[in-house]
């Protein structure tokens, strides 16, 4: 809307020279003519709406970096005709930090915290998806013992339940609903207390090796991890419980933002985005890596793919993953959790201390790396918003040539501006919400 | 994933695919860069109708320098493609130039883009090259290999100051 200039001010009846116009004295010329032909509308006849064209120009909004509802730092500028977006340009990248070209100086190894922080509230499917790409390269995926493909799955899905637990939570409380905020990020505590005990961070884990995972499950974990999941379980339902029928939360997610599923696989989606449309495309079900063809377990789709569509898978993967947690649980079975292979796997400290071929094994590994076949290989995994890819080239050294991610959230973040298009402006943060953009794995 | 697909692949365009290969499990065909629309075109017709990824690679030293590297998916069958297209970059030449295909898959937007904001490998015919995870500002492409990793460009806009 114009604000009246000085100049338009004096042209009208009455001026203004100091302070804020009043609201009478806000009158541009076009609403004059406004008044003018409502006054002409002849007694009785009822004035729709839609019938009135109030004069709007479009206005250039910008919505971040910084702002409460993008989590995750992004940028949206916006073209509004009044309430209504017309036009997006979405930028991305002020979290950017080289990851990839950090990677290529790193040793194979030593790119595992660089992966933490790609999804840094799932940090270890990072983990576990970086090392099956290096172990597809050394041609040794098969070799890595049954307990560490066991550890890395629970560990796997324990990520992947604080992922979505993240990202439910934060829509929730961006619609208002700041108690179901709580409970879930309560819960989320809850498992980081438990992989903080496992692995010594809360966050950035590093806990998965090339060849295996770093140390065997703590004493008890089992038994701690069933019965955090039985609390888990209680704040899901009352999550809900407070929102399935909540009139203010579904009137924001239903029917908001919707996309067939054709757009969706033209534009590049996957993960509970894409099974929001209905496709059941689960990395987990139609490429079983570890030893997930063990395991019993659903891969939820909704039907119409719009936010609540979104919500809603999200929420039953969660009871999914705990299906497959109990599951191995159950089948896990004693032994080694790293590779027995001297060229991968870094001796134990007893050997490194006490004999010399420890010592130089240790040396060199730690010095120069491990040394991978030359060659390039794409290896890819569900991840907690999507196929988590990477693609590395090795010339043969002890550092990657090339490591690519193919970042999930990068992707999905692509198609807000398809889907905000048209929308109102308090539609874009249960929309944005929903693709769960995770700054450090978009931006990389 | 089979030899089928590949083989499929050359029969149908015996001079765009320069060579094939099967590494780890990968199967992988070399385009010409002239080639690369109608190639994706035919396969994403004959099933491969998922743009999984699209990067590159700098092979600093070796000729072609870049490689423009699409994985593929078939949503049907679950097999999987790679797709490279070499680059040539001149010494101190323009830009090395590949054909666009956001009119074949609109992922494609985001990716090339990234592409061009890191290797510095034109797109000819996207609707929208501009940088990405960089700001237009930035000089040179910090994934070529003679990029330094050390060299800093702070963005500092001393205009922005008392106008």
């Amino acid at each position: 809307m114009a604000n009246p200039t000085h100049e338009s001010a004096a042209a009208g009846p009455r001026q203004v020279v100091f302070g804020m116009p009043t609201p009478d004295e806000i009158v541009t010329e076009r609403s004059h003519e406004l008044r003018q032909r409502l006054h002409k509308f002849p007694e009785g006849e009822a004035l729709e709406d839609d019938d009135i064209e109030l004069p709007t120009e479009p206005m250039t909004v910008n919505m971040g970096p910084s702002h409460p509802a993008m989590h995750g730092t992004v940028r949206i500028v916006l073209t509004l005709d009044g309430e209504t977006v017309k036009d997006t340009d979405v930028q991305v990248g002020y979290l950017h930090r080289c990851f990839e070209k950090e990677a290529e100086s790193a040793t194979w190894t030593q790119v595992f915290p660089y992966t933490d922080r790609l999804n840094y509230v799932s940090p270890l499917l990072n983990n576990v998806g970086f090392a099956m790409a290096v172990e597809k390269l050394l041609g040794v995926e098969k070799l890595v013992p049954e307990r560490a493909q066991y550890i890395r799955v629970i560990v796997g899905e324990i990520s992947r339940i604080t992922d979505h637990l993240t990202c439910l939570g934060a829509a929730s409380a961006e619609l208002g609903a700041l108690t179901v905020f709580f409970w879930m990020i309560k819960a989320r505590e809850w498992i980081w207390e438990l992989l903080e005990e496992l692995t010594g961070a809360r966050l950035t884990h590093s806990y998965v090796r090339i060849g295996g995972v770093q140390a065997d499950l703590t004493e008890n974990f089992s038994a701690r991890l069933l019965d955090t999941l039985k609390r888990v379980r209680e704040a899901l339902a009352d999550a809900e419980s407070a929102l399935i029928k909540n009139r203010i939360f579904r009137d924001r997610m239903d029917g908001i933002a919707t996309i067939s599923a054709e757009d969706a696989i033209a534009w590049g989606w996957t993960g509970p985005c894409l099974r929001s449309t209905g496709v059941p495309y689960d990395v987990r079900k139609d490429h079983p890596y570890l030893v997930y063809d063990r395991f019993d377990f659903d891969v939820p789709v909704g039907s119409v793919g719009d936010n609540f569509d979104r919500y809603a898978v999200r929420l039953e993967e969660i009871r999914q993953s705990m299906r497959i947690l109990e599951q191995a649980l159950q089948q896990i079975q004693p032994g080694p959790v790293l590779i027995d292979d001297p060229r991968i796997a870094l001796p134990p400290k007893r050997e490194v201390y006490n004999t010399i071929e420890g010592m130089i094994g240790h040396f060199k590994q730690i010095v120069d790396g491990i040394r991978v076949p030359p060659g390039e290989v794409y290896s890819y995994s569900e991840g907690g918003n999507g196929e988590l890819g990477f693609y590395i080239v090795s010339d043969g050294t002890g550092r990657p040539y090339r490591c690519h991610v193919r970042a999930p959230s990068f992707i999905n973040t692509q198609v807000l501006a398809k889907l905000i298009h048209g929308a109102g402006v308090a539609d874009i943060i249960p929309t944005f919400g929903m693709i769960n953009m995770i700054g450090g794995e978009c931006d990389r | 994933m089979s030899k089928v697909d590949l083989d499929k692949l050359v029969a149908q365009f015996r001079e765009a695919v320069l060579s094939t290969h099967s590494s780890h499990g990968d199967d992988t065909a070399v385009v010409s860069a002239g080639q690369l629309g109608a190639v994706m075109r035919w396969l994403k017709g004959a099933g491969f109708d998922y743009l999984v990824d699209l990067t590159a690679v700098d092979r600093l030293g070796q000729e072609p320098r870049f490689e423009v590297v699409y994985h593929l998916r078939s949503m049907s069958s679950g097999s999987r493609l790679r797709i490279k297209v070499p680059a040539h970059q001149v010494e101190d030449g323009p830009a090395p130039e590949v054909p666009s295909i956001v009119q074949i898959w609109p992922v494609a937007n985001w990716l090339e883009r990234e592409v061009w904001d890191m290797f510095g490998i034109k797109f000819t015919g996207h609707p929208d090259l501009r940088r990405i995870l960089l700001y237009e500002e930035f000089i040179g492409y910090p994934l070529r290999k003679d990029y330094p990793k050390e060299k800093r460009q702070p963005l500092i806009r001393r205009d922005y100051t008392m106008e």
